[in-house]
């Protein structure tokens, strides 16, 4: 993990990125893929999303199946040939490929130059491309939910909050125990279910309390555990992801 | 070894989250344990100077390990501290006990030590007719109430003042009801303070063992290290392997890190240096010295690169206050000696991973505990490294730790098979995700315990590779 977060050089503005857009967001949240990529397109870079990825391998290398993240960590690999940056729209999955592809992959040749060109979501929009964005939303509060890998290992608590803290309209509020885990922890959140629970009831109970219409985070596995506790208990807030918020707040720009 | 049941886990877990007021003492003790460590480490850089220093410290220490070992022992012997090696728990209780019935000791008194807990000393020696008794508040605490403790700083962190007051009504004669801390603390001390002055052996832990001078470093705050070290005749100290340091020029960043990320303090109320019994001529401190070095499974964690990490463990205890696992379930439901994430990355190797194998995956992986480790233990990466040990197949070479594969389930294994199979073949992802997008009122609305708090999440009505591909052809991008 170490520092380098900070230490990071970043390129200038590319022409083109892959769009990374997780396993979850495939199969459960395409929104946030779709709009993911009209919020890069609209900053002129051309987005390729490459039909052959999967899944980052997390899962299972979390679960101590190494062999097996291995073998899915080395497909995805293979599907981003062109030397250009691979946006992630999730701070966990990228922290997996940017951060732990380089030990689980060290016999392959050129992983860390694969690991190097991986860019968190938020992290692109303000280290690479330097966004400057225009908010033509409506006045709101909203409060931000940070993963543990997109905080310790991509830095995106602190990016996420540079880009809302852009829009103009927009009111951000710290919620109690910001920085805590929701308790979501892939397969943690099945096996240990009842530490799981106790975890996500409380960051429910500390984002409620925050009045908001909605959350905003840049991972849609921790909105899934939140969002699934907080229909639980039939309340409406609900995580909107970074991705989406910043399009919504900003479609009003095209006729700028 | 342990009176205490990791494998009865998942049951303490579940029995300690439905204690509201143990909820309230954890949530309460460990917000008051970040604040107060927070506040000591305001300069930012200064911190992380410190900490890569001490890393570094405890990687060189580890390194030479065997070999200061060796001069370990011999400036102690030198200065006439009598050094003890133990294999196993129970090898260190033997020592001890003969130790002490060779002065025919009848009580002990006993300075804060976690590997005294780990080798449960107090029952062995109980067994054998010596009385021990805690002279740690914290500990002492712990004793009256028959229970172990919570935490390895704070041992009764999960009793609040209250709960302490109706213990001490029951069980210190004449005491009235408070819950006034002074109070406590003064009626905890009186019953303490005669006992020093009776007791035969006086037995303590050890934070530092210096090699290049043969010095055994104790950090304490009461007071009652002291006496345990100085008032009986007999002092016996026991400790782990991987406590020797090399040098005294190594202490002073050790401890400043230590206190600060324990309870924030710039420095303990006491330290002590032991270095040789009582010398012909002084009129105080023990006649005898000894010193009880266990391994207990440490050398199992040396022998791996990547493990041996594990060893450089100050036990300052500021995982577990900032670990969101810890504070919600409590010291206890960990059913080990050491709780929290030091406890899940150091257990294993005490107990090997068959009894331990719920420890490694209790674990969200947030972090939170490698963010505050002063010395730089890669907690979660220990932490995944002991999963896939723990579901390898049990007769995988090389054996790494004991009970390896204590984790491995086949249904488990076969599933991961399957999903490795899917997820690298992009047409079988393809078909699947389809097939679980137009399924999805197939879905159970019952997903085990993901549901018990949660709703089921809902598959989208067709996936982004879908979408992604339709957009394409119709050569527009929405
Ligand atoms: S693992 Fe690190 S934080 Fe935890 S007790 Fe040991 S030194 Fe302290």
């Amino acid at each position: 993990m170490e520092n380098s977060v900070n230490i990071r050089q970043y390129p200038h503005k590319p022409a083109q990125v892959y769009l990374y857009g997780t396993c979850l967001v495939d199969s459960f949240y395409p929104q946030s893929g779709l709009d993911a990529i009209e919020l890069l397109t609209k900053q002129d870079i051309e987005v390729i999303y490459p039909q052959g990825q999967t899944c980052c391998g997390q899962p299972a290398y979390n679960s101590g199946y190494q062999d097996q993240a291995k073998a899915v960590a080395l497909h995805q690999i293979k599907q981003f040939e062109l030397d250009i940056p691979i946006v992630v729209i999730s701070g966990s999955c990228g922290g997996m490929m940017r951060h732990h592809y380089p030990a689980l992959l060290a016999d392959e040749p050129g992983i860390q130059a694969f690991c190097d060109r991986i860019y968190e979501f938020s992290e692109f929009l303000v280290h690479v491309l330097n966004i400057q964005l225009f908010d033509s939303g409506n006045k709101e509060r909203v409060a931000l939910h940070t993963s543990c890998a997109a905080r310790r290992e991509m830095g995106a608590h602190e990016t996420s909050k540079k880009l809302l803290e852009q829009l103009s309209n927009v009111e951000l509020v710290e919620h109690q125990y910001e920085s805590e885990c929701c308790g979501f922890g892939g397969t943690f959140a099945v096996k240990h279910g009842d530490i799981s629970v106790a975890m996500v009831e409380d960051k429910t109970k500390h984002l409620l309390a925050e009045d908001t219409v909605r959350y905003i985070s840049g991972d849609w596995g921790c909105m899934m555990n939140i969002d699934g506790a907080l229909a639980h208990q039939k309340q409406p807030l609900r995580g909107e992801h970074i991705a989406s918020f910043l399009l919504d707040r900003s479609v009003g720009d095209k006729g700028e | 070894m342990l009176v205490i049941k990791v494998s009865e886990f998942i049951k303490n877990v579940k029995r300690d989250l439905n204690d509201p007021q143990l909820r309230e003492n954890f949530r309460g003790a460990m917000d008051y344990l970040m604040d107060k460590r927070q506040a000591a480490f305001t300069d930012v850089d200064e911190w992380a100077t410190l900490k890569e220093q001490c890393k570094r410290i405890k990687q060189r220490c580890l390194l030479k390990l065997p070999h200061l070992l060796e001069q370990l022992e011999e400036n102690l012997q030198r200065n006439g501290i009598e050094v003890h090696w133990a294999e196993t728990t129970e090898q260190a209780n033997e020592i001890i006990a003969k130790l002490i019935a060779k002065e025919h000791g009848k009580s002990v008194v006993k300075g804060k030590s976690m590997v005294s807990e780990e080798v449960a000393l107090n029952d062995h020696l109980e067994q054998q007719g010596v009385e021990c008794l805690e002279t740690d508040m914290g500990e002492y605490i712990v004793q009256l109430a028959k229970e172990h403790p919570s935490h390895i700083i704070m041992p009764a962190i999960h009793q609040n003042k209250s709960q302490i007051g109706k213990l001490f009504v029951q069980h210190i004669d004449g005491f009235d009801y408070s819950s006034d801390v002074d109070t406590l603390i003064k009626a905890g001390r009186n019953v303490l303070r005669d006992k020093f002055c009776q007791a035969d052996v006086g037995v303590t832990g050890v934070n530092f063992a210096v090699a290049e001078t043969g010095t055994l470093c104790l950090v304490e705050n009461e007071g009652n290290g002291r006496m345990c070290s100085t008032v009986p005749d007999l002092h016996i100290a026991i400790t782990g392997i991987e406590k020797v340091i090399e040098k005294l020029d190594d202490v002073p960043p050790l401890l400043s890190l230590l206190t600060r990320s324990a309870t924030g303090q710039a420095i303990s109320t006491y330290f002590n240096m032991i270095t040789h019994p009582r010398q012909p001529g002084e009129k105080d401190g023990p006649k005898a010295v000894h010193l009880v070095l266990l391994d207990n499974g440490r050398s199992q964690a040396f022998a791996d690169e990547e493990l041996r990490q594990t060893l450089q463990c100050i036990r300052c205890g500021a995982c577990m206050n900032h670990c969101p696992v810890y504070t919600r379930i409590g010291g206890h439901a960990y059913g080990t000696v050491y709780p929290g994430p030091i406890g899940k990355i150091a257990t294993p190797h005490m107990l090997g991973l068959e009894a331990t194998n719920e420890l490694p995956s209790a674990s969200s992986l947030c972090g939170a505990c490698e963010e505050v480790c002063p010395v730089g233990i890669p907690i979660p990466k220990l932490l995944l490294r002991l999963r896939k040990e723990s579901v390898k197949p049990r007769a995988d070479m090389p054996q790494t730790v004991k009970g390896q594969g204590g984790g491995r389930k086949p249904v488990e294994a076969l599933i991961w098979q399957l999903w490795a199979l899917v997820h690298k073949s992009p047409w079988l992802y393809r078909w699947s995700t389809k097939l679980l997008t137009r399924l999805s009122w197939l879905m159970p609305k019952n997903l085990g315990p993901w549901t018990t708090a949660r709703t089921a999440p809902k598959p989208a009505a067709k996936t982004l590779h879908e979408l992604i591909g339709e957009n394409e052809k119709q050569g527009k991008r929405k």
